[in-house]
């Protein structure tokens, strides 16, 4: 194990350390103009909170709490000692930001670190992080703990597929990190250049950012002839290194020395049992510059209640099995239809119905967006049709990162905005 | 200045067919008609002998349509006919951005359409060239 006095921690040392850890990121929460107010606003006094059941007196934080305190109103740390700050795309222009002191970089990197070797992976390893760097998390997340881990790594982030190729042949490539969708599309490529993917030598995958079932993952293992290992993370929680799959493969052990897991029932609110499905919810407890409670993900998934084989004392999460909202995930992007649908509404030669049809061609998610021409703004031009098209994806990537495929529609063409209208259609069989 | 109906329509079958019954019904001959496409749709240009009935028409059944102000030439329907005023255009700088044509009278006389920029400025220069513009009743009643 990568460390195995914390991974291996008897439940009750364990317990204690959460609790420790618990309170004192409710005292540094404190100073956080959102915190101050949420605990002020429901009469929670945290000199209260002496056990780890009273997690659940706490109220929820939600991502709309995050947009609303954009852009620090989380933060509780001196803006001197923040080494660096990630962010996700937001409605409206705002993001949801989040801040990390140096120690929070190094424990997150460690959390990565000891996880990556849960999988599998090994300092000996050629690490090829096939995942967008920049504000989203994944890439630089899994840099820093695979660089942590003592691989050597090559951070040739997402496409130009044929590249990527030549820096696995190159530098023989034995471990990656890569989107499952991606990994299909990949494996199409090596096949069209004449080399069997298999042939390769990558022994191990570190697959995630996006949903995908057991059976893409016993594709990706018998195409490359490698093992894959799913993983959980979310930029709340700092980014991926949440929940690692050991080589037990049955779930993911989620680091209960830094994050608290529980599952609710996503209408009411209420804690549902270990082994119960419902929305994970997180607290972060070891975050100098950010902590945050009881986050509701609105990811649905469950605790594996047996202990894992492995020895490893930290519950597991299974595999996702949803959404309790309505956010897409295109090519390991996370997509709320609600941004699509701003940017869309302040374009005025687009009327008020749209729709959002999203496929899977040769293993690549792609997203359509049927928009209605208003009628009031047509000149009569070709030209001008062209420009607005273009102009329409070019705002929408901006906001969503992807690039949309936009459809001009005739005025009236969809369902209308009243009522109940379908307005994403996912054609993708996970 | 005469006037064509521009109506933007999905590259679909049947849409043309919806833009015609609501010209027929609303009685308007069609004189004649050219499409343009741009892959997932197009502009389908309908020259009619009443388009501001046709632009009601099709307005009031929530059809992307505008009114273009277009230039009709009398040409001669002779080899070379069409260079003429091509030539004319050229040396005044006039770019045309769409345009078709047809007979109407065989070997004798053709008709030229076309859109511009600016199609007061166009229409100055080829009355001084000598050309013979149709009106728009003209036009329609061809």
């Amino acid at each position: 194990m990568f460390n195995s006095s914390i991974e291996q921690i008897p439940r009750q040392e364990l317990e204690a350390l959460q609790l420790d850890r618990l309170k004192k990121a409710l005292e540094a929460a404190q100073r956080t103009p959102f915190y101050k107010k949420q605990f002020s606003d429901n009469n929670i006094d945290v000199s209260k909170i002496n056990s780890l059941s009273d997690l659940k007196k706490l109220p929820f934080t939600t991502k709309s709490d995050l947009r609303v305190s954009y852009p620090d109103g989380m933060c509780a740390v001196d803006r001197n000692v923040i080494v660096r700050m990630h962010a996700s795309s937001g409605t409206t222009g705002k993001s949801t930001v989040i801040f990390y002191t140096r120690k929070d970089i190094e424990e997150w990197s460690s959390l990565v670190a000891r996880g990556l070797y849960s999988s599998g992976i090994r300092s000996e390893d050629v690490f090829q992080n096939m995942m967008g760097y920049g504000l989203f998390t994944g890439g630089l997340g899994l840099h820093y703990g695979a660089e942590k881990l003592g691989c050597m790594i090559i951070p040739s982030a997402t496409g130009n597929s044929l590249k990527q190729i030549q820096l696995i042949q190159d530098f023989k490539t034995t471990a990656v990190h890569i989107t499952p969708s991606y990994a299909l599309h990949l494996a199409d490529v090596i096949n069209g250049e004449g080399i069997n993917p298999a042939d390769l030598g990558i022994r191990r995958a570190v697959l995630g950012a996006e949903p995908y079932s057991e059976a893409t993952r016993d594709k990706i293992q018998d195409i490359y002839g490698l093992k894959a290992y799913n993983n959980y993370g979310l930029s709340e929680m700092n980014g991926p290194g949440v929940a690692f799959e050991c080589e037990e493969l049955g779930g993911m052990h989620i680091w209960e020395d830094f994050y608290i897991p529980e599952i609710i029932n996503p209408e009411t609110g209420e804690n549902l049992p270990d082994g119960e499905t419902g929305e994970l919810v997180i607290t972060h407890i070891n975050r100098e510059a950010m902590p945050i409670f009881r986050y509701r993900t609105r990811d649905l998934t469950r605790i594996i209640p047996e202990p894992c084989r492995c020895g490893r004392t930290h519950k597991r999460i299974d595999r996702m099995k949803g959404r309790t909202d309505d956010m897409l995930i295109i090519s390991g992007v996370n997509i709320f239809p609600s941004q699509i649908e701003s940017v869309l509404m302040n374009i005025p030669e687009v009327g008020n119905n749209y729709q959002i049809v999203v496929d899977r061609e040769n293993n690549l998610d792609k997203i359509h967006i049927k928009v209605e021409l208003y009628s009031k703004m047509f000149h009569g031009d070709i030209k001008e049709l062209d420009s607005l098209r273009k102009n329409i994806t070019d705002l929408l990537k901006s906001t969503i990162i992807v690039t949309p495929k936009i459809e001009l529609l005739e005025p009236g063409s969809l369902p209308p905005s009243t009522g109940k209208a379908v307005r994403v259609i996912d054609n993708r069989k996970i | 200045m005469p006037h064509q109906l521009s109506i933007f329509a999905e590259n679909k079958p049947g849409k043309i067919e919806k833009i015609t019954g609501i010209i027929a019904e609303g009685q308007i001959n069609i004189r004649a008609v050219t499409i343009s496409d741009a892959g997932d749709y197009g502009i389908i240009k309908l020259l009619v002998d009443n388009p501001e009935r046709g632009f009601e028409l099709l307005k009031s059944e929530n059809i992307a349509v505008n009114l273009k102000e277009i230039i009709a030439v009398k040409i001669e329907d002779k080899i070379g006919g069409l260079h003429e005023i091509s030539k004319v255009l050229r040396e005044n700088n006039i770019n045309v951005n769409d345009s078709y044509g047809f007979i109407t009278e065989p070997k004798k006389e053709a008709v030229f359409i076309f859109q511009v920029a600016d199609p007061i400025h166009a229409e100055n220069i080829l009355k001084k060239e000598g050309f013979s513009l149709l009106s728009d009743r003209e036009l329609y009643l061809i």
